[in-house]
């Protein structure tokens, strides 16, 4: 095996640049090294002005997101010698605005995450003393995979209509909308469907099925929106086109 | 519970995307394939005719057309909207939902005109 794989990284330096470029640097080839791995080791020994994000380096904290040869990976888990002999091609997250380097503005996504009320939402909260809300095995394994999510935002890289359409609400979102809907402590499902229904939210899918693939938690965010749908659907038979009496 | 006609033309696509998968195969083996290569012996005549006109199968065959036009329209929309990029939200609904009154208009015919 070859000891230097390189990487063409996408720069742009608002300072700087005009428009964005790209930037090649030749790293050691190791077999444990990832593209993040890659990328730390420019920054310390080769150009210190390379900006990204990460924290924790293990698939967990969800903000080191990037297009990895055109995919969107978290560069953390993604191993060099998987693209080697190389080169391979490092750019931000697509979809999102960039704001230096490798750094994209998430404030879309910030904004539109405490729209679907991903918390628990009770008619009447318990007082203290009441207790704790109790939850089965079964109860947790209903929800769980959905809560599984680190809100790295590859589900948003890898949607054309999020690309197409900034306002669609989006994969994950939308997952964690069913995250809480499953969860037998929440009674909050009918004010998150008042947000999903609209134009922007689940019917804004047209099931391309990209977010589930390119999901590194396994959520799948499409099974999630496609479940939404039939949610919505039958509610709104239930609520306009059912007698009273059946509702 | 807000009125929104999306979750309504959602129901009809997938309704009409599920009976287009299990019912198109085997018409159009039957219909385009089987009777005319001779490969099964067709009905006859009278006994399709009295098949269809029938206002149980009528019905049946109404219904099933129309969703798979819906089905067909909706996927068409977004075909042109995102796949071809024509930005025009109310004329390619327009078109797209109005071909399917005219093709539901067009089974009418048809299949009333057999059931006469
Ligand atoms: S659903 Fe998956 S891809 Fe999307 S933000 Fe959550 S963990 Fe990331
Ligand atoms: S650095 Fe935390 S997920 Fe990659």
């Amino acid at each position: 095996m070859a000891d230097e794989i390189r990487v063409e990284v996408a720069r742009y330096r608002p300072d700087k640049d005009r428009e964005p470029g790209w930037q090649e640097y030749d790293v050691p080839l190791r077999t444990d090294w990832t593209v993040l791995d890659a990328l730390n080791h420019v920054k310390n020994e080769v150009d210190s002005t390379l900006a990204f994000r990460w924290s924790c380096r293990m698939g967990i904290c969800g903000s080191c997101g990037m297009n990895v040869q055109g995919e969107p990976r978290l560069s953390c888990a993604t191993f060099l010698t998987d693209y080697a002999p190389g080169p391979v091609r490092v750019e931000p997250l697509a979809n999102f605005p960039v704001v230096r380097d490798l750094v994209v503005d998430i404030d879309d996504f910030l904004e539109k995450l405490p729209r679907v009320k991903p918390w628990i939402i009770r008619d009447e909260e318990k007082s203290v003393d009441d207790g704790e809300y109790l939850q089965s095995p079964e109860e947790l394994e209903a929800y769980q995979q959905f809560s599984m999510c680190i809100n790295c935002m590859l589900c948003y890289a890898a949607c054309p209509v999020y690309g197409l359409d900034p306002d669609f609400v989006g994969p994950a979102a939308i997952a964690l909308a069913e995250r809480y809907d499953l969860d037998s402590r929440d009674q909050g499902a009918r004010q998150r469907l008042d947000v999903l229904i609209e134009a922007e939210g689940v019917y804004g899918c047209t099931f391309v099925g990209e977010c589930t693939r390119v999901c590194p938690k396994h959520v799948d965010p499409a099974g999630a929106i496609q479940r939404y749908k039939l949610k919505a659907a039958q509610e709104s038979v239930k609520a306009f086109l059912l007698p009273r009496a059946f509702r | 519970m807000k009125f929104r006609i999306e979750p309504f033309v959602w129901l009809a696509f997938s309704g009409g995307g599920v009976l287009a998968a299990l019912f198109m195969p085997v018409l159009a083996f039957l219909f385009a394939l089987a009777f005319p290569l001779g490969w099964i012996d067709p009905p006859s005549h009278d006994h399709l005719d009295a098949i269809v006109s029938n206002p149980l199968t009528f019905l049946v065959l109404f219904g099933l057309f129309v969703v798979m036009l819906v089905h067909a329209a909706h996927r068409f929309r977004y075909t042109l909207y995102d796949g071809l990029q024509i930005k025009h939200r109310v004329l390619v609904g327009t078109l797209c939902y109005g071909a399917v009154l005219v093709g539901a208009f067009a089974c009418l015919q048809f299949l009333g005109g057999a059931t006469q």
